[in-house]
């Protein structure tokens, strides 16, 4: 393997183990002040719509709401799963089944 | 009972299962591309872990930057592992300590997605974080591994929907987190401040940024409805 490669490949590991690993390990050894849990608890939704929204609402040149979004659309049928039976595997098989149909009709 | 700890971390990882395949692929199949090896790729997907980051490095990489921009502009991709790290702070209290090292080294989007759905639902042990993390991080060396080897001959993922799995998984997620009108306004403000966001800054900022302000207002709303409406409680 290259030297200069796996020098990266290092310091990538560093740069990306330490974020990950302090806040757990050093945090949960202290008293969190209750203002800072209630901040913490609004991170999940925060984050996974912070997650979400580019990849349906945006194509590489900025916002897309049309038609021509199949990711968009394949989304309509995923919340509404989701929504209705709070499951994982049925919301992802009817995303992917719903993506396939709908680019076939539009691709 | 330990075993059923683990398998069930198994058995919720399948989901991630699905997207990492693809977009593992993908990503070693452009890794070969700019010149990494098998071996190269094994050991990012092993030690870094982290897919927009690899796929950021390896693009850098092609593009002759220096070892030390590569590695910061990874660090500043994956920074939003911190907010991740601390949310789970609160549901690691009964997990023992030696282990807390270990389970946040798989902490991904996905993973910490899946774990904050099934927290939620009950308290979860160590074994069920490592269940979750070691089936995840194998699959994603696979199919990185796997795309690095067989190159460019492997079928479109589209043609199989897969590109929406991870999508559709964060829709589930999002939508089993949210649990009451507010939970509905501040994914709502979340989405339109990371759409904002991406469209005039650079990278993956969008997240942190609208992570932060979002988390910052949800209890800005939370305080002022207690100060206005004081017979109202949570």
């Amino acid at each position: 393997m290259d030297s200069k490669v796996f020098a990266i490949i290092i310091g990538m590991m560093l740069v990306t183990y330490i974020p990950r690993m302090l806040p757990l390990v050093v945090l949960s050894k202290m008293n969190i002040p209750p203002l800072v849990l209630n901040w913490l608890k609004y991170i999940p939704i925060a984050v996974l719509a912070s997650l979400l929204a580019p990849e349906i609402f945006m194509n590489e040149t900025g916002l897309d709401i049309s038609l021509n979004n199949q990711m968009l659309l394949a989304a309509i049928p995923a919340f509404i799963v989701a929504s209705l039976t709070k499951n994982l595997f049925y919301t992802v098989f009817s995303g992917m089944g719903a993506i396939i149909i709908i680019s076939r009709f539009l691709g | 009972m330990k075993r059923k700890e683990f398998l069930s971390g198994v058995k919720a990882a399948l989901p991630i299962v699905f997207g990492y395949i693809p977009v593992g692929m993908a990503f070693g199949v452009l890794a070969a591309q700019i010149g990494l090896t098998v071996s190269e790729v094994f050991f990012m997907s092993l030690l870094v872990y982290a897919g927009s980051g690899q796929f950021v490095a390896v693009s850098l990489m092609s593009a002759g930057a220096s070892a030390v921009a590569i590695i910061f502009t990874t660090f500043l991709v994956n920074s939003r592992h911190i907010l991740m790290s601390a949310a789970l702070v609160p549901h690691v209290r009964n997990i023992p300590r030696w282990s807390l090292p270990l389970i946040s080294y798989g902490i991904t989007d996905e993973t910490f997605a899946v774990a904050m759905g099934e927290v939620t639902k009950e308290n979860k042990g160590e074994l069920f974080f490592l269940g979750l993390n070691i089936t995840s991080q194998s699959f994603w060396i696979l199919s990185t591994v796997i795309g690095a080897s067989i190159g460019n001959i492997i079928p479109d993922p589209r043609a199989f929907g897969l590109h929406f799995a991870m999508p559709a998984m964060f829709i589930a997620l999002l939508i089993m987190q949210i649990k009451n009108k507010k939970g509905i306004l501040l994914a709502m403000l979340a989405i339109g401040l990371s759409i904002l966001f991406k469209s005039i800054l650079p990278g993956n900022w969008n997240i942190i940024l609208a992570t932060i302000l979002t988390a910052t207002i949800g209890v800005m709303i939370e305080k002022w409805t207690v100060k206005y409406s004081p017979s109202s409680s949570g």
